[in-house]
């Protein structure tokens, strides 16, 4: 099993993202965003931080990058793609996720642990039972989730939503629970095929627990599962 | 010879306006044997400035110990470097970016980060963490939440972006500040030992190559006209001065640099900070005893129509100056451009040792390069203990009527509890991403930053870390420079030992008021001594620091702030220790003993609005066999929690074990202290400790070992805080006087 990790000018997780994955026993290479060749990888990462340091708008700039048809074309194919934070971002940019990531409400930059609820959807990259409670620290200036009405009724009907902001029981506070704003506490969401996943949380942080914990190892672990029997 | 462009009689006009004293004009003419050119002038005006020669100092900076068993690198390069085990090596320095922030909040702190960074990775290390120390006036003028929260959200904005962890700090809010913050910015880098890099020039017929931004007319004597000056009812006018800070371009410059490097491809690297390239070329040459030769016309300029002295001195950020052999040049190049960023020849080094300006063919500077660099006039100001110290030393705290029930200590602990001094940092450090690079062990809001030893970027990780903290009471230098200084370097050793870490050298950032004045110069002096006495008992060498003078602001020092940033090292990362009580029935105990001592404390300024009386005293020696003990015994791992007393005194520490571990105590101090001394007192020394009651005698014993009281004074459990005759308080009282004090104060509620 190879993970591909993208490294965009300004992508600050791709260490941390390689890091965690071989923590957990697998094999991962970088791929620098210039190039357009993904032969050899099982899924494809777009690791966090501030591609082109974020300028425009997040993603923007990124999408454009070379190797991004590829990753488009791989996602077309059924490849896995998971895009976090930063890479999340360039996702909904690159149109294959629905919606956008606006500033936070409170206008800060969040650095802090959150409750996440597993929900009920198709995506490949989680074998969680729904209701599950993980704790993953956010790590963003823009993760507000956005949808229109239209789209945000066609992903909870398809079960597109992977992930929702929660309090540590599980629960959802009044007046929602994301620390960010996100539409309906969305955290992360999936595409229709369920290959492509989208997560503002950093999962990668907490699969050493040296620092951080162990929540985040079943987002790396569940999809190795699948590509290896899949064989 | 440069073409004179100034008369014998202008020249010392415009020098003396550019900051120089007239004996200090003489001396350039002296070294050139003519009058000097604008060009040159500029040069000197910034070299020989306060800022980047430390010519007030100097002197006083010899007192610090530098050398010792872990120093790779001590004080003179970009940053001091420390061998931590194994071939790892951290490199690490402080520094202050206070004028410019008081003009421009979000800049100044984020360039400030910016410059540290770019300091660390010139000696060739991977930034892997930094750390900042804040001073600001109350948060009841508006103008102060703005300077605070401009500043924050600009180290936020600044590291976030670069990937490196702001992991710690701290700040306090003190009238002494209102007219100049200080923004203190640290930050550590990790190589392995043969890694190190010098900011040198050498090789004659080498070229000198410029890499990353373009050049402008931003920051344009910033070094003179901010640094090293006081500010007056004219520093708004002085914002063109402030630089702006593109972190993106920093995080390439960092990736192209670190690869450069390890791929053996540069001669030497220096960072273009404060007096932009007149400094770092001139350092470098004068390092290297060569000469180096500079077009200005090769420099990309993003402004119209700059004149050389523009481009020598413009604090343009975000560039480095590489000293390449011509046979690398193209390779230079390749991986710049790979990174998207510029890299231009601009000049050549030379075997004539002067540093020669041209702007195209015209000669318009030249000058022996060591000259600027080391030339520059040391002084040694006059000093004079100021008249206010009898006054406020005289004050005796007992002469005021303190409360003694538990209803009036109750308040009195919630109110030193909610103070902005005190209160949860938690508003400030979420803004920080603390945790990229995944080598944080310890988050902020403890004693102290652990982190582990490791490059998880080149899949290197160790069981080795480090722990690091920052400190300084002003308010105790306020009263006391000599004492307030050595508090400032126990508390961060305390600090880091209560995370398991044995000190091995600490950085500074020295500031102070204009020196020129007698009083002033008497507390650097005072300050100084104290640092380097703590240092010494201590075995711990200063490796790298900072001098910031002329924090006035309408003639009105602020209180002389020796910051200390303090790193020990932990053998084994995972046997570190935290604050938060852990487990119901754990003992209590504290080591060391409450002494009356409310001189200069929190609970006097909250609740009686007084800053008087002298700080606590220090025992140095009982101060290291405390560090000693500590670091003993969280290595044997009986120890379940660690928490410094510092500000509060055991009342707030007791408090901040609670908050942060969710569990009540029920503790009975004794003694025959007054109440209010018993619970706010600020003795130093004292740590307090859990461990499983069966492991009480095994501590009591190693505690005897090195000489240090140990008493149990309580156990962890329940949802109270009960303190025998002092204290009754449900944790989340605490609690709610504790976490939300800053953010309430930032939107102006009281």
């Amino acid at each position: 099993m190879r993970f591909g990790v993208v490294r965009f000018p300004g992508s600050n997780c791709e260490q941390d993202v390689v890091h965690a994955v071989q923590h957990l026993g697998f094999d991962a290479g970088y791929i620098w965003h210039g190039d357009t060749d993904l032969a050899g990888y099982d899924a494809i990462v777009l690791p966090g931080g501030f591609s082109y340091g974020d300028y425009i708008r997040c993603g923007a700039v990124a999408r454009f990058s070379p190797v991004m048809a590829e990753v488009v074309r791989f996602a077309e194919r059924g490849g896995p793609v998971i895009g976090i934070c930063n890479g999340f971002q360039i996702l909904t940019e690159a149109h294959l996720l629905p919606g956008a990531l606006l500033r936070n409400t409170g206008l800060k930059f969040v650095c802090k642990p959150a409750s996440l609820r597993v929900e009920e959807s198709v995506c490949q990259w989680l074998d969680l039972p729904p209701g599950t409670v993980v704790s993953v620290p956010v790590n963003h200036n823009e993760g507000n989730f956005i949808c229109d009405d239209e789209t945000l009724e066609r992903i909870r009907g398809n079960g597109q939503v992977v992930l929702r902001y929660c309090e540590p029981d599980g629960t959802t506070a009044d007046g929602g629970s994301a620390p960010n704003g996100a539409l309906d506490d969305i955290a992360g969401i999936t595409n229709e095929r369920g290959n492509v996943f989208g997560l503002m949380p950093h999962p990668e942080r907490v699969v050493d627990p040296v620092s951080g914990g162990t929540d985040g190892q079943e987002f790396f672990s569940a999809i190795a599962e699948r590509v290896v029997n899949a064989g | 010879m440069p073409i004179p462009d100034l008369s014998p009689e202008l020249a010392p006009q415009i020098a003396v306006e550019l900051g120089l004293k007239l004996e200090e004009y003489e001396k350039v003419v002296e070294i050139l044997g003519r009058t000097p050119t604008v060009t040159e002038l500029y040069m000197y005006s910034l070299m020989w400035s306060e800022h980047c020669s430390y010519k007030h100092s100097k002197k006083a900076l010899g007192m610090f110990p530098t050398t010792g068993e872990h120093v790779l690198q001590g004080p003179g390069e970009n940053a001091g470097v420390i061998g931590v085990g194994d071939g790892w090596a951290v490199a690490f320095k402080m520094e202050s970016h206070n004028h410019p922030s008081a003009i421009e909040p979000y800049q100044g702190a984020a360039t400030g980060v910016g410059g540290i960074i770019r300091d660390i990775f010139t000696m060739g290390a991977r930034p892997i963490a930094s750390l900042n120390s804040l001073r600001f006036g109350t948060l009841d003028n508006p103008r102060q939440r703005y300077l605070f929260e401009g500043a924050v959200a600009g180290i936020g904005g600044y590291g976030n972006c670069l990937g490196v962890p702001t992991v710690g700090g701290e700040v306090y809010f003190e009238e002494a500040y209102e007219g100049n913050c200080l923004i203190n910015a640290m930050a550590i880098g990790l190589m392995r030992e043969e890694d190190i890099t010098r900011a040198v020039a050498a090789g004659p017929g080498n070229l000198v190559v410029l890499i990353g931004s373009t050049t402008g007319r931003d920051g344009i004597g910033g070094a003179s006209t901010l640094a090293s000056q006081e500010f007056d009812e004219k520093a708004e006018d002085k914002r063109p001065s402030v630089q702006v800070g593109d972190p993106f371009e920093e995080k390439l410059l960092i990736e192209a640099c670190l690869e450069l490097l390890d791929r053996k491809l540069l001669v030497g690297l220096g960072d273009l900070g404060a007096a932009g390239l007149t400094s770092s070329a001139s350092e470098m040459a004068s390092r290297g005893g060569v000469g180096l030769d500079i077009d200005v016309t090769k420099i990309p300029a993003r402004e119209e129509a700059m004149r050389a002295f523009e481009y020598m001195v413009s604090e343009s950020q975000e560039r480095m100056l590489a000293v390449v052999t011509p046979e690398n040049l193209e390779e230079v190049h390749a991986v710049c451009e790979r990174w998207g960023l510029r890299s231009t020849v601009i000049g050549e080094v030379t075997d004539t040792g002067r540093f020669v300006v041209r702007e195209g063919e015209a000669v318009v500077a030249d000058m022996p390069a060591a000259t600027l660099a080391h030339d520059a006039p040391v002084y040694h100001p006059a000093k004079e203990r100021p008249a206010y110290l009898d006054e406020v030393q005289a004050f005796d705290p007992m002469t005021l009527e303190h409360p003694d029930t538990v209803e009036g200590l109750n308040n009195a602990l919630l109110r030193v509890l909610a103070s902005p001094n005190i209160c949860s940092r938690r508003w400030i450090w979420e803004q920080y991403d603390h945790q990229v690079m995944l080598n944080t062990v310890v988050v902020p809001g403890s004693d102290a930053a652990v982190l582990r030893i490791g490059d998880t970027g080149r899949g290197e990780t160790t069981e080795r870390g480090i722990a690091v903290s920052s400190d300084c009471n002003g308010r105790y230098c306020y009263l006391d420079p000599y004492a307030g200084a050595q508090i400032a370097f126990v508390e961060a050793a305390r600090n880091v030992a209560c995370s398991g870490g044995r000190a091995a050298a600490i950085t500074d950032c020295l500031n102070f008021g204009n020196p020129e004045k007698p009083e002033v110069f008497w507390t650097f002096y005072e300050g100084v001594r104290g640092l380097s006495d703590a240092c010494v008992a201590f075995g711990v060498p200063v490796i790298s620091g900072n001098v910031s003078f002329y924090n006035e602001s309408f003639g009105s020092p602020i209180y002389p702030t020796p910051t200390v940033g303090l790193v020990g090292v932990l053998e084994d990362v995972s046997a570190h220790c935290t604050m938060d009580f852990k487990h119901e029935g754990d003992a209590i105990v504290l080591l060391g003993r409450t002494k009356n001592e409310l001189g200069g404390s929190e609970y006097l300024k909250v609740v009686h609005g007084m800053v008087a009386g002298r700080p606590p005293r220090v025992d140095l020696v009982d101060e290291r066999l405390l560090s000693e003990l500590l670091v003993t015994a969280i290595g044997s791992g009986i120890v379940h929690s660690a928490h410094d007393c510092s500000e509060g005194g055991l009342g707030v520490a007791l408090a901040e074990s609670c908050i942060a571990g969710g569990l009540g105590a029920t503790v009975d101090l004794g003694g025959t202290l007054p109440p209010v001394a018993a619970l706010l007192s600020e003795t130093q020394g004292r740590v307090v400790l859990t461990v499983a009651p069966e492991h009480y005698d095994a501590l009591k014993m190693l505690a005897a070992t090195h000489a240090t009281p140990c008493t149990q004074i309580g156990a962890v459990g329940g949802d109270r805080l009960r303190i025998e005759g002092l204290v009754d308080l449900a944790l989340d009282e605490l609690r709610e006087a504790f976490e939300p004090t800053l953010e309430r104060l930032v939107h102006g509620q009281t």
